[in-house]
């Protein structure tokens, strides 16, 4: 579980199966915004499985730490991540 | 990536394929017509309308109460203009409201999701590739190409509607708008206010 404000990093990862991770919010730092309640896992769900849930957390990303230097420096972006594509901030 | 792109019009070739089986299965068996079903997606989106998040948004404009309990949850606060969310999928709406140093805007990078029960049908744009890929890297330029150009220290964020939570702008109130009523006020919000690439 993670708290509102926490500091996150996304996880690396690519599985074969259906995501709901977007490949550009693959291991960045965020902070979560909230959490949105708890819902059944959709990478498990697109494979037949309906008895997974997970939280998912709202978590807002800067500009500059999903695009680099060149972004807008008062840009950010929220998404929607389930818990799995998510570890603590090192 | 030829082949996961082969591999989702694959995906959605069988289930439409299921789906005509199982109409034509229906059908045979003098359960249902097609006819039948075809009026009942009618009687579902005929209750999606755009009309709805006007509503909201008036609503909002003009009732401070209502509008915290709008930006605290959305899902049971629009039931009180009376957009009934029991006919769909279990997912949370999500207000957001633009101020004088924030401007939000909505999209969905790895589909199309959208607040159908408060906007109706998506406009084709929403669902392109272009508007999909290049608003999350360059909103400013984006916004830009729809008319809307927002001071440099105002903070612009994208919402991507990645999972299970459909979002909904709340633009800023216009200036000069005093004394006008609710259904006035609706009258002004647009489609495009309400995905954050228009002001209003």
């Amino acid at each position: 579980m993670f708290e509102a404000g926490e500091l996150i990093r996304t996880r690396v990862m690519n599985p074969d199966g259906h995501t709901r991770i977007p490949a550009y919010l693959r291991g960045r730092p965020g902070r979560i915004l909230n959490c949105a309640g708890t819902f059944l896992f959709s990478d498990a769900r697109a494979s037949g499985r309906s008895d997974v849930v997970e939280p998912l957390y709202t978590v807002l990303f800067t500009a500059r730490d999903l695009w680099g230097a060149d972004a807008d420096v008062t840009g950010s972006l929220a998404a929607d991540l389930f818990e799995s594509y998510l570890e603590k901030h090192t | 990536m030829t082949h996961s792109h082969e591999h989702d019009h694959n995906a959605s070739a069988a289930i439409s394929n299921r789906v005509k089986q199982l109409i034509g299965t229906l059908e045979r068996r003098g359960i249902l017509t097609e006819d039948q079903v075809d009026a009942t997606i009618r009687t579902f989106l005929s209750s999606a309308r755009p009309a709805n998040g006007f509503s909201v948004v008036a609503r909002a404009w003009v009732d401070a109460t209502f509008k915290q309990r709008l930006l605290a949850d959305a899902t049971s606060a629009v039931g009180e203009i009376g957009v009934d969310l029991s006919h769909w999928a279990p997912v949370r709406i999500r207000a957001v409201e633009n101020t004088p140093v924030l401007h939000n805007v909505i999209v969905c990078t790895l589909c199309s999701c959208y607040p159908l029960s408060l906007l109706g049908p998506s406009p084709t744009w929403y669902k392109s590739e272009a508007y999909r890929s290049r608003v999350v890297r360059d909103p400013r330029g984006v916004l830009n190409e729809f008319g809307v150009y927002l001071a440099p220290d105002k903070e612009v964020r994208v919402w991507d509607s990645t999972s299970e939570v459909r979002y909904l702008v709340v633009p800023e109130r216009p200036a000069g708008t005093d004394g006008r009523s609710e259904a006035e006020l609706a009258g002004l919000v647009s489609t495009n206010g309400l995905i954050g690439t228009a002001l209003v």
